[in-house]
């Protein structure tokens, strides 16, 4: 590679390779390579950082700011620790309008509070008109360990769960920049994960927020760390009216759109039945499900397999290639 | 409950199938040639099923951008490279077939001019219109279901005066493949399962050739599970009566007329002509290009255009014999390894309707 | 690529050439010139922004109960 292609930032192969190959080695030390979520600093705490360039900036369901706190704090919910405080380093386009960086303060303000963050350190810079579309933000996060996520903890039968319906923000964004003509009500999903905090001590034992890549690129993540195969039920996954229609209409494969809110669970097999009950109750998990299973009988170690609709199997590969550029 | 993609449903029929496949000493050998058939075969994990079934489904030629010779590639490569202020408008999967010279999609533009995705012809009209600055030419490709709307608006293009428009298209037609496939008798084939949303189009007497001439049994289908075996169910009574027809396993969107108004605008706008198609070579009166009264919208034409030459595919590329149904991706040395969707090295690794991409996405499981 | 999920039309524009059809609550703007005749209510298979073939409700329907034959069947 001589030159950076929009595909490294795009949550596929190029980029996880990049990181691999590239990222890893740059900076060899243990805790780098462990690739969490969070990285596990000592006096139990977690340190995260996270980027942020969607475009466009307001999209409904949320805007960059609601992203820029709400993909860091979960990142640090899904590496086992309690999100306290982020701080916040903004870069502006010249031009941009003072109503605009004002909303997006106010989102970051109100996003804040429902994770239970504060906001303790920035930074603000300013580039010429042209040299930064709008604004870009960067967040980096610190919370409270309290979990170490264990995917080698997996047994056959431990279940897999997400805790919603997959897809809904990149739909918002797709709808938002009106490439494809469609009209349809759909609203980012972006929310804080917070409220699964207590189901570390309570089953679960590897979390992961379903962001870049969707749902088949992170579980194949896990499938790729265990001793046994992953079986996902197609049928069971949820899906909303307007991903379905996506589906139909565009050809878009639901398991491999980014949510920002959204989270799938390893659990152990005599605490799913709970998990899911707890979930179900919460406003953000109403559509939580039971997808799939640590197996032994079928596939071979590693593999992430799909039982689909019509009862066939097929193996379910991480995204490839950038389906969409600036999703978050 | 959608019974067309409903486990249940999906076993009765695979059992129906086994029932008729019986005990026959060697699977009986279906070629598609629809590269959203390839796609629903594999998606739902059913090739394995109808294996165990008795049934090999075979791909062969049914991707228009597979089946689309280098020598248009390169020519959109070089025109974009030399021609300024011009804006190249196709689809997505067309900017990524590697050539000589690389694919579309790394070809540096020449000043003012640049290649944009679009996701329906109709999108290059509407880009024509806003920018009257620039020459816009659609480049694209397909068979009987997407030509007649790029013969469509063609010609709106033509009837508005819309000066700064053409269209460079490689069309296919579906029927003349068929009779390549068989007159070369390189695969066994027990029968042929036609592309549902072409015969929306063309009907279904195009194929009559096909249960007449060459008695090859044959069923249009459509594109959800249940379809798909349906039209199998409809080839395997046709080899039990003895009887090779063409029946119409998707009667809810196929008309045996097919539709007339889009054949009419492919009648007025398009000539068919002796067209290469890669890996299956020259195939007479196969291509359809716009006719002389149209040059004013015919990119080639307007633009001198140069599609001579023997483009050759990659080294070690081997989609020709994919296309022909003689061999299957993972028959190829590079497939998963040198050749993926991160690095392809042909077109049917590229398509999302190609045979390659499609076994790479949907991989069957070992255990 | 030729998904074709059978979709209804809800709005014709003036001259009947354009208008949307809608999926499950979700609407895209759709050209009819392939299709002349068409009224509001009719499903139509689209591909790549055109609408290339009605869908035939009496089929359709025919299609369905076979297949809900074949799985009864086999469950006895």
């Amino acid at each position: 590679m001589d030159k950076v292609s929009l595909e490294l930032g795009g949550g596929g192969r190029t980029m996880r390779d990049f990181i691999a190959r590239t990222i890893v080695p740059a900076f060899e030390n243990p805790r780098l390579r462990e690739l969490l979520d969070a990285s596990h600093l000592p006096g139990k705490i977690a340190f995260t950082t996270d980027s942020y360039v969607v475009d466009p900036i307001f999209f409904p369901g949320g805007d960059i700011g609601t992203l820029a706190v709400n993909g860091t704090a979960n990142d640090l919910v899904v590496a086992g620790a309690v999100p306290r405080f982020i701080s916040l380093a903004l870069i502006l386009e010249e031009g941009l309008p003072w109503a605009d960086l004002l909303r997006i303060l106010r989102s970051v303000r109100n996003a804040s509070k429902r994770a239970g963050v504060e906001v303790v350190t920035g930074d603000t810079k300013v580039v010429r008109r042209g040299q930064g579309d709008k604004i870009y933000i960067n967040t980096s996060g610190i919370g409270r360990v309290i979990a170490r996520p264990r995917a080698r903890a997996a047994r056959p039968g431990d279940r897999i769960i997400v805790t919603g319906t997959l897809g809904e923000h990149s739909l918002a964004i797709l709808l938002a920049r009106g490439d494809f003509g469609l009209e349809a009500k759909v609203r980012s999903d972006c929310a804080a994960l917070t409220f699964l905090l207590p189901l570390w001590k309570n089953g679960a034992f590897w979390m992961r927020d379903i962001t870049r890549g969707g749902l088949a690129t992170v579980l194949s993540e896990l499938a790729g760390s265990l001793s046994f195969p992953l079986v996902i039920e197609e049928e069971s996954i949820p899906l909303s009216k307007a991903a379905r229609a996506a589906a139909g209409l565009l050809g878009i494969d639901p398991l491999y759109l980014a949510c920002e809110g959204r989270a799938v669970l390893a659990v152990k097999e005599p605490s799913a039945g709970r998990v899911l009950a707890v979930l179900k109750k919460h406003p953000l998990g109403r559509r939580a499900a039971v997808i799939g299973r640590v197996d032994r009988t079928i596939g071979r170690p590693g593999e992430l397999i799909l039982r689909t609709k019509a009862g066939g199997l097929r193996l379910l590969e991480p995204l490839t290639s950038e389906l969409l550029p600036r999703i978050c | 409950m959608d019974l067309y993609t409903d486990k249940k449903t999906i076993a009765a029929l695979l059992a129906k199938i086994a029932a008729l496949a019986g005990r026959a000493a060697s699977p009986f050998r279906i070629m598609e040639v629809c590269g959203t058939h390839t796609m629903t075969v594999h998606r739902y994990g059913l090739k394995a099923l109808l294996r165990r079934a008795g049934i090999e489904m075979i791909s062969g030629p049914g991707c228009p951008v597979c089946i689309t010779p280098n020598e248009f590639h390169e020519a959109a490569i070089r025109f974009v490279t030399e021609k300024e202020n011009l804006i190249l408008a196709t689809f997505g999967d067309m900017t990524r077939v590697p050539t000589r010279t690389g694919a579309l999609q790394a070809a540096v533009p020449a000043r003012g001019s640049a290649v944009r995705i679009v996701y329906s012809p109709e999108e290059s009209i509407s880009l024509a219109r806003k920018e009257p600055g620039k020459e816009v030419v659609f480049f694209g490709t397909g068979f009987e279901t997407t030509i007649p709307s790029i013969a469509l608006m063609a010609r709106k293009a033509l009837e508005a005066g819309l000066e700064n428009y053409s269209v460079l298209a490689a069309l296919w037609i579906i029927p003349p493949p068929l009779r390549a496939v068989l007159e070369s008798g390189e695969v066994r084939l027990s029968g042929f399962l036609y592309p549902g949303h072409v015969s929306a189009i063309i009907g279904t007497s195009p194929y009559e050739f096909v249960a007449r001439e060459f008695g090859f049994p044959g069923a249009v289908a459509g594109f959800e599970p249940a379809d798909i075996l349906l039209g199998i169910v409809s080839i395997l009574e046709q080899i039990r009566d003895e009887k090779p027809a063409v029946a119409n396993a998707y009667a809810r969107v196929v008309r045996p007329e097919g539709n007339p108004a889009a054949r009419k605008i492919m009648d007025e706008t398009l000539d068919l002509y002796d067209a290469h198609w890669r890996g299956l070579g020259l195939i007479p009166q196969s291509g359809l290009r716009l006719k002389p009264e149209y040059a004013g919208v015919d990119a080639v034409r307007k633009h001198g255009l140069d599609l001579r030459g023997e483009a050759v595919d990659l080294p070690g590329c081997r989609c020709g014999e994919i296309l022909r149904g003689v061999i299957a991706p993972p028959d190829c040395r590079l497939f998963g390894k040198a050749c993926s969707p991160d690095a392809p090295r042909g077109p049917c690794m590229v398509s999302f309707e190609g045979a390659c991409f499609v076994h790479f996405k949907y991989r069957d499981v070992h255990g | 690529m030729c998904l074709g999920i059978p979709v209804k039309v809800t709005e014709l524009d003036a001259g009947d050439e354009t208008g949307k059809v809608d999926y499950l609550g979700t609407k895209v703007a759709v050209n009819f010139a392939l299709l002349p005749g068409l009224k509001t209510g009719d499903w139509v298979i689209i591909h790549a922004g055109f609408a290339i073939s009605r869908l035939d409700e009496k089929e359709a329907r025919e299609t369905l109960e076979m297949l809900r034959e074949i799985a009864q069947l086999a469950e006895a």
